[in-house]
């Protein structure tokens, strides 16, 4: 299987219905926008570690998928030491860039608030397939159909463009065009294969429409999404979790809002 | 409602909302249920746009003109969804999910099928055309003729009193077609579902239609008779306007091939593949290929579908890394440059290696085919009146002089097809590439391609055609590479 039709492994966390992983995921990730402290996000942080072995990603895998979250926590985790609100003792001085223990603790608060949102988002795809995903969307969240089944359409035209952009570089080169200019090459490959994504999305819709989709019938649905004791009790989890997170982050008097 | 369903055409036309003139007018038909139908007619004679309108997949009045009546059972197509099944040409363009069984079972959920009977029906659609895979199987790994196989089961599922085939078999191998044809054989062996064919290729066809009927290109039906006697009587005249009438192949008389022809390119101990995207290590194709590219000499590379074929092409024209051996340029070749090719300047190509993509559209970089000619010669920075006189030469002998202002994208099959084939030429490569070079094309660009490759051979090139084509391989072929079913190569 390719990267866009991702392998999903069976694993615990795979196997709960993906609205429910959805909800979760959306739970956390507004409910930690909502400070800037250490001590929610660190609950959260901690309870995801706990939840990894469930999820069937090997070591690498997991590094693979989370590393674009990791790296921007990281950046933006130095860059809030380096230019954050100063307060409290100094711990290094730079120039005009201070670093203090205030600005310290504000950087370990933003990187772990980004790995709390970021790394349940990850966990999310790597471990839900995009069908199930879409069954989920549009028989329990009772989004449109023609919208989701649309979008999942879509994503299956990503593996075909992949290899149009590969067969457009090798032409390139084989033209004689590929010595210079890669910045204006890459734009206007850019524009050749938005070309051939309206046109292979056409073909598609055509296909799709000769089967009968977007017809006035009410469509029926071969595979079942439900949510099952498992998922209600996945997602009561997760709510009391970020509860437990934000009650103690009162409590212990971290809590900070950001509005 | 069940059975096989009629269509009545009565004065029926089509014109495309971007063209002048309508692809289809004035056309009367009559076909009873359960007939079979195989529908021919020259490029551009509205066979593909008939079979769009019989699906109810033409759109609506911002898409184009519609003229007269087309029903099926005495609806009009749009009302009678679920009735008639298309099968399109690409077998990777109509795959709507990731699933085998999930694919089969989507246009029974756009019909409302209740689940039980949806699941019973992707069983039975499955084995009737015999594709033995389990349930969950990914659609990516199917092969060509799987795919399409897939495609008439997904359809099937629906119970269609109607069956449109448009050119199900022309991206496919020997093995795919045979697969293909005896699928569709078995589903209407029972007459219970009318079937309308579109096929290039009459052959394929032949035993299991009871009716061809030939369209007018601009309007109307040429020939409509049972396939035998109209064959016969006005074979000649059919294979005139391109089409693959048995007995009347065109025939391109063979150049022989010279002695002592100059190696140009070699293959020793040669692994092919690609790393796809978001992998670390590529996935071998082929290996142990040792092959010999000379001068003047035609090389065949065949093989099934998926026997990296395509990919050794890439490979040999100094497109893609080898996964292991090399691929050696002689002297003769290279001159100055380093042995491999895949290190050369992609200018430095140019006058070397010339490819001739499987997709013409690929290849194009401009927006009128007189850039498109000119690509090449100003890339080796030639001068204006040089540039000039090449593209003029090229355009009068490919017959592409009168598109010289046109769009590359806006042409006909066989126009793309030549200007792809022009636009190499353009720098004069002393080796060829082609990667199926005559797929999909129609007799007479057939013959035309044919006979201007087996000029070029004759004038020293070196042409490597990779090719499912058994026509252009006894036409052409001087040397022959077969690569047998993926991942094990084998010289010859």
């Amino acid at each position: 299987m390719s990267l866009v039709v991702p392998e999903i492994r069976r694993s615990w966390v795979a196997g709960i219905n993906p609205l429910a992983k959805l909800v979760v995921a959306l739970l956390v990730g507004v409910t930690l926008v909502l400070s800037i402290d250490i001590v929610s996000a660190g609950i959260v942080v901690a309870v995801i570690v706990v939840l990894l072995p469930f999820c069937g990603l090997s070591a690498r895998q997991l590094a693979v998928r989370t590393s674009p979250i990791v790296v921007s926590a990281v950046f933006a985790g130095i860059a809030t030491a380096l230019y954050g609100v100063d307060a409290g003792a100094v711990l290094l001085r730079i120039g005009p860039i201070t670093v203090t223990e205030g600005s310290v603790a504000l950087a370990v608060a933003i990187l772990l608030r980004v790995l709390a949102v970021g790394v349940p988002a990850v966990l999310l795809f790597a471990t839900t397939d995009p069908t199930d995903l879409a069954d989920a969307l549009a028989q329990l969240a009772k989004l449109p159909a023609r919208f989701v089944l649309g979008a999942l359409a879509a994503l299956r035209l990503v593996g075909l463009l992949l290899d149009d952009w590969e067969a457009l570089s090798l032409a390139r080169r084989a033209r004689g065009v590929a010595d210079r200019g890669r910045i204006r090459r890459f734009l206007v490959q850019a524009g050749t294969l938005l070309v051939f994504a309206v046109r292979r999305g056409g073909k598609l819709a055509t296909a799709m429409e000769a089967r009968g989709f977007g017809g006035s019938v009410r469509r029926s649905w071969a595979r079942v999404s439900v949510l099952r004791t498992r998922d209600i009790g996945f997602m009561a989890v997760g709510a009391l979790v970020v509860a437990v997170a934000v009650a103690a982050a009162v409590v212990l008097g971290t809590w900070r809002w950001v509005l | 409602m069940s059975g096989a369903a009629r269509i009545t055409a009565r004065g029926w036309g089509w014109r495309h909302g971007d063209r002048p003139r309508p692809a289809v007018s004035g056309l009367d038909l009559d076909v009873a249920p359960g007939e079979r139908l195989l529908l021919l007619g020259a490029s551009g004679a509205g066979k593909s746009t008939l079979l769009a309108g019989l699906a109810g997949v033409l759109g609506d009045a911002q898409d184009g003109d519609r003229a007269g009546e087309l029903l099926v059972d005495g609806m009009v197509p749009e009302a009678a969804r679920g009735r008639v099944g298309l099968v399109l040409q690409d077998p990777d363009g109509q795959t709507v999910l990731a699933r085998v069984g999930d694919e089969v079972a989507f246009g029974c959920e756009n019909l409302g099928v209740p689940r039980d009977e949806i699941w019973r029906r992707v069983g039975e659609a499955l084995e009737a055309v015999g594709l033995d895979v389990p349930f969950d199987h990914p659609t990516s790994e199917l092969s060509g003729g799987q795919k399409q196989r897939l495609a008439i089961a997904s359809v099937l599922a629906m119970r269609p009193g109607l069956l449109l085939l448009d050119e199900p078999t022309a991206n496919l191998d020997p093995d795919g077609v045979a697969e293909v044809h005896d699928a569709v054989e078995r589903l209407v062996a029972a007459r219970e579902t009318t079937l309308v064919v579109v096929e290039h290729r009459v052959q394929t066809w032949l035993d299991l239609a009871d009716r061809v009927v030939v369209l007018e290109p601009g309007g109307g039906v040429r020939a409509d008779g049972p396939p035998t006697s109209l064959l016969r009587e006005r074979g000649a005249e059919l294979a005139a306007s391109g089409i693959w009438v048995p007995g009347h192949h065109p025939v391109v008389d063979r150049i022989p091939a010279a002695e002592e022809a100059p190696a140009l390119l070699v293959g020793e101990a040669l692994a092919v593949g690609r790393r796809r995207f978001g992998e670390r290590a590529p996935r071998t194709a082929a290996s142990g290929i040792e092959v010999t590219v000379r001068s003047a000499r035609t090389t065949a590379v065949v093989g099934p579908n998926g026997a990296g074929k395509s990919t050794l092409g890439l490979t040999l024209a100094g497109l893609l890394t080898p996964v292991g051996g090399r691929v050696v340029a002689t002297q003769t070749l290279a001159g100055p440059l380093g042995d491999a090719p895949v290190r050369w300047r992609s200018r430095e190509l140019l006058t070397r290696i010339g490819t001739v993509f499987q997709d013409p559209e690929h290849q194009f970089l401009r927006g009128t085919v007189r850039d498109e000619l000119e690509v090449g010669p100003r890339a080796l920075r030639r001068g204006e009146a040089d540039v000039a006189s090449v593209r003029d030469e090229l355009a009068t002998r490919l017959r592409l002089g009168a598109l010289l202002e046109a769009n590359p994208f806006t042409l006909s099959g066989g126009e793309k097809r030549r200007l792809s084939v022009a636009s190499v030429l353009a720098t004069a490569p002393r080796v060829i590439v082609a990667d199926e070079p005559t797929f999909g094309q129609d007799a007479l660009t057939w013959a035309e391609l044919v006979r201007l490759l087996g000029e070029l051979v004759a004038s020293g090139t070196a042409l490597v055609a990779i090719t499912h084509d058994q026509e252009l391989v006894d036409a052409l072929a001087d040397d022959r590479l077969v690569l047998g079913p993926a991942r094990q190569g084998v010289g010859g």
